[in-house]
């Protein structure tokens, strides 16, 4: 089996290897996640530090432009700090959200997705309508929702300081179905082969025969769509942020701040908030093209809405 | 009889990572006006793609390498795209295996029937429906008005493809194309299909190429057998003289296999093995590897079709 | 058919009723009704007896078949911040908001079926594939990105375009402020419906492309071919029609996505919608505005699934006939 695998494996790494597109993507993701999670060792200022923080030195722009400094390699925000480093600490947030509400998800839908298809009829009825609903209402819709119930409960305040779990907690809710719609089909389609059967007339409790033998089946697809929900999720916390639901401007993810350099592109100061941009959009670009090439080469049966 | 359809040398190709791979090799026959050949061969043997190729409809990538179709005066694998499009379902119309996929699931069948006739006829909606009429009483289906109507999921397998026959009359053809137009139906619907067939192509003096599996079915209504055997023709004439006195050894075995010729022993008569595959077709005669009689000279040579004693053509280094 | 309908309203009606346990739920743990309708400063005596009065000590359930009662005659409570019927103040933002999503559905309908169709139909042209290309990169910038960049380039950059507001607007049917009959109305338009309809548009072309490939790969395509049929025919009857039924499908389903993408336009244009509302009501806390929004958002999504599902009910004969799917 060891042989086997590894065969699939060098296949697998040829195929990826002869994809241009695919290998640019992977080494820009993996040069945002080696930079974002390592933030604290490269970002060259600490932004979370107010005492190293200058008004004096507030709207400079990136280097290459005239009146920059040269301290400040990609230039400064309205409150004076660094945009590289910013950047760098914010895209450790988007990652750490991204991938926490992802993973998430994953728990819930595969959860869910066996549970449903593995269980009874009313079982199986009550949860595929609860997520035919949520799919139905929009995922982005109902993180909105659920951010400004919590918001306006809370406060400004309280809300802030429990931003990220919250953050992870919202969109892994939000959007289980996807993942769990996948499971439960493809539990549905290896319930009644033959294996199963098998395992089940030597009696094998199901518990084990779901964990065992129907799990490691449903894993392809749920890989292939986990790898474009951590964009999706990415991309919803940059929204919330964006519209006052997410990370606070003093511990910014991407998406905040996009939102707290929006109003200086009036003043010509764009690079505040087209720099995070940019980032945000080769970092979910590049997940995209990497998750549309695993889904060419694994070509798992994708449940189809 | 004068000739209505001639095949030369066609040869169909299939282009594919690993090279081309041929799927119809050297083929040559010819049909007479209001004629009907049966063409003959295991899945896989050539025969669906010989019959797409003859309205030039060959599934990518496959495509005609070189040979020519003559059709009244036309040569086929010549034709522009428009004027193929003229000849399709008016000079030569088709008939799939499965009528449960070859109507369209969301189209009426009276727009599926009238837009064949008007994509060939100048005639107004209303003549083209007469004709659309006309044509439901010719395949014996009751209240045509009602069924130009309906949708093809409100009618049986059965009842479709005599509406597939029907769209294929419409714009009047020499010739019918039936691509094993019963294999998808019930055994009790078949045999009315076949009737069906046989009636109309008398009728409306349509020439028929049968492409079946089924040499019983065949023997019943053709004329003429032409029979395939992994991309070639391995012998062909007279219906009658090659179900009776085969000359190929397939085509024994194929006979050997049919159920009424087995003497009531235990067991069918099978021929061994299988027919190879199209990427590798051994050298010399493709069948030596599952071939009784096989000798040093039909490893190294293919046979060419000749005329034998009994008149048929036959692809055989030792039938006489 | 008739079956069909009636089942589809059903379901509608259960779907509003849940929201209105959702809208409910939320009304009695967060919001306070006493200080939506007289503020904060009252006495204790006097907010005990406006509860009393209110029916606030009543059991929950006879609270929520009251909250039902007066949703259904259009009373959603009262917003503090407006001191207005919040139901009213929804209402008067929604024409902004739904020219807004109509534009965007426009260029969405407008661009996605030609290009879809195209490259299905030659997927290995040139332009197919730069259409390809481009949509990923089209799926992967967020709305509110897209629209930053637009106000970048065409309002700071080249003056070209208004970047907030919606502009003149002339009252039609005595209640309904349109951006549509105007010029400036009109030029206003531009870059929000843009925006909004920046991340569904590529998604459509890949969508109607995809499902158009499998439809051209079916039998009675062939068909249709082996009649001689012309390609034109073929690919915008014969095949359309068929990649259609996915395409409504998801569309009503996007349609929710949209609504919810609304929310981020309308905050980087300033477009006085619903959208907008909602987030300022989010900042005052004004809990029966946000309930409000909750079932009027609600309300759109259902009327709009189930009108979906009727139309997939008319296009797709087999539903027609035998009222299921």
């Amino acid at each position: 089996m060891v042989w086997l695998r590894r065969i699939r494996q060098s296949v697998m790494l040829h195929s990826f290897l002869h994809d241009p597109v695919a290998v640019g993507s992977a080494i820009f993701l993996l040069f945002f996640l080696i930079v974002g999670f390592g933030a604290p060792l490269v970002a060259p200022h600490n932004p979370y530090d107010s005492a190293s923080i200058d008004v004096m030195d507030s709207e400079k722009p990136p280097v290459w432009e005239e009146g920059s400094d040269e301290r400040f390699l990609l230039g400064t925000d309205a409150q004076g700090r660094d945009m590289l480093s910013t950047i760098l600490y914010g895209l450790r947030v988007s990652l750490i959200i991204g991938m926490g509400a992802v993973a998430l998800q994953a728990f819930l839908g595969i959860t869910v997705g066996l549970i449903a298809g593995y269980g009874g009829r009313w079982v199986d009825t009550l949860f595929m309508r609860l997520a035919d609903v949520q799919l139905s209402f929009s995922t982005y819709m109902i993180a909105i929702f659920i951010g400004a119930i919590v918001k306006a409960s809370l406060g400004v305040g309280n809300f802030e300081r429990i931003a990220v779990p919250f953050l992870i907690v919202v969109i892994g809710l939000a959007e289980w179905p996807q993942i769990g719609r996948t499971v439960r089909a493809s539990v549905l389609g290896e319930k009644n082969k033959e294996y199963v059967e098998a395992a089940r007339v030597i009696g094998l409790p199901a518990r084990r025969i779901m964990i065992r033998h129907i799990l490691p089946n449903t894993l392809t697809p749920v890989l292939v769509i986990s790898t474009v929900q951590v964009a999706n999720a990415i991309m919803s916390e940059a929204a919330l942020s964006f519209i006052g639901l997410g990370m606070p401007i003093t511990r910014p993810s991407l998406g905040s701040l996009i939102k707290a350099g929006f109003e200086y592109i009036f003043s010509g100061s764009w690079w505040i908030t087209i720099l995070p941009g940019i980032v945000l959009v080769l970092l979910i670009l590049s997940i995209n093209l990497l998750g549309d090439w695993l889904r060419d080469y694994l070509n798992p049966k994708l449940y189809k809405s | 009889m004068d000739t209505l359809l001639s095949v030369e040398n066609l040869t169909v190709k299939f282009r594919l990572r690993q090279g081309d791979l041929t799927a119809v090799d050297n083929v040559s026959f010819t049909l007479g006006r209001g004629e009907r050949l049966g063409l003959v061969g295991e899945s896989g043997a050539g025969k669906s793609v010989t019959g797409f190729s003859l309205i030039n409809l060959i599934s990518k990538p496959g495509f005609i390498d070189s040979g020519s179709i003559r059709f009244e005066d036309i040569e086929i694998t010549r034709l522009s795209d428009t004027a193929m499009r003229k000849v399709r379902g008016e000079k030569i119309s088709m008939i799939f295996q499965d009528p449960m996929m070859t109507l369209n699931p969301v189209l009426t069948i009276g727009t599926q029937m009238i837009e064949t006739l008007r994509a060939h006829v100048g005639c107004s909606r209303r003549q083209a429906e007469a004709i659309a009429l006309e044509n439901i009483r010719k395949v014996h289906i009751p209240s045509p008005e009602k069924r130009l109507k309906q949708y093809p999921h409100e009618m049986s397998g059965g009842m479709r493809q005599r509406i597939v026959i029907a769209i294929a009359l419409m714009a009047s053809p020499g010739l019918i194309i039936a691509d094993e137009p019963t294999t998808a139906l019930d055994v009790t619907i078949q045999a009315e299909i076949m009737d069906l067939l046989l009636e109309l192509c008398a009728t409306e003096g349509v020439g028929l190429i049968l492409i079946t599996h089924d040499l019983a079915v065949v023997s019943q209504v053709t004329q003429r057998i032409a029979v395939m055997y992994a991309g070639r023709i391995v012998e062909t004439g007279d219906t009658q003289q090659i179900v009776h006195r085969p000359k190929h050894p397939y085509t024994q075995g194929l006979l050997a296999a049919l159920p009424q010729h087995s003497n009531r022993q235990n067991r069918l008569n099978q021929i061994p093995g299988v027919m190879p595959s199209l990427i590798k077709i051994p050298p010399g005669c493709s069948f030596h590897e599952r071939c009784d009689l096989c000798q040093d000279l039909c490893r190294e040579q293919i046979p060419q079709l000749n005329e034998k004693s009994s008149g048929a053509h036959v692809a055989c280094h030792l039938a006489e | 058919m008739f079956a069909f309908i009636v089942r589809r309203i059903a379901q509608a009606v259960l779907v509003m009723l849940v929201i209105s346990v959702i809208g409910f739920a939320i009304k009695s743990a967060v919001g306070d009704p006493v200080r939506d309708l007289v503020g904060i400063a009252v006495s204790v005596e006097e907010r005990m007896a406006l509860r009393e009065e209110l029916g606030l000590n009543d059991p929950l359930p006879v609270q929520w078949v009251r909250f039902v009662t007066n949703a259904v005659q259009g009373d959603l409570g009262h917003s503090y911040f407006f001191k207005k019927p919040a139901l009213e103040v929804i209402l008067k933002k929604a024409p902004a908001t739904i020219e807004l999503v109509l534009c965007s559905s426009l260029i969405i309908v407008l661009f996605s079926i030609p290009i879809g169709i195209f490259a299905a139909v030659k997927p290995n042209n040139f332009f197919s594939r730069l259409f390809m290309s481009l949509s990923i990169v089209g799926v992967s910038i967020p709305v509110f990105l897209t629209a930053i960049i637009l106000i970048y380039i065409f309002a700071v950059e080249l003056h070209w375009l208004p970047s907030y507001g919606r502009g003149d607007t002339v009252r039609i049917w005595g209640f309904w402020d349109t951006g549509l009959l105007t010029w400036d109305g009109l030029k206003h338009l531009v870059l929000p419906s843009i925006s909004l309809s920046s991340i569904m548009l590529p998604l459509f072309i890949r969508l109607i492309r995809a499902e158009m490939k499998e439809v051209l790969e079916t039998d009675y395509i062939k068909f249709a071919k082996a009649k001689g049929l012309k390609l034109s025919r073929i690919y915008l009857l014969h095949a359309f029609k068929n990649t259609l039924l996915p395409v409504i499908t998801v569309g009503g389903v996007q349609l929710g996505t949209m609504i919810a993408f609304t929310v981020l336009t309308e905050t980087v244009f300033q477009w006085q919608g619903m959208g907008f509302i909602f987030l300022e009501a989010v900042e005052r806390s004004d809990t029966s505005l946000l309930v409000a929004y909750l079932v009027v958002v609600g309300f759109i999504f259902v009327l709009v699934n189930t009108v979906v599902d009727v139309i997939y009910g008319l296009v797709n004969p087999t539903v027609r006939i035998t009222g299921r799917k």
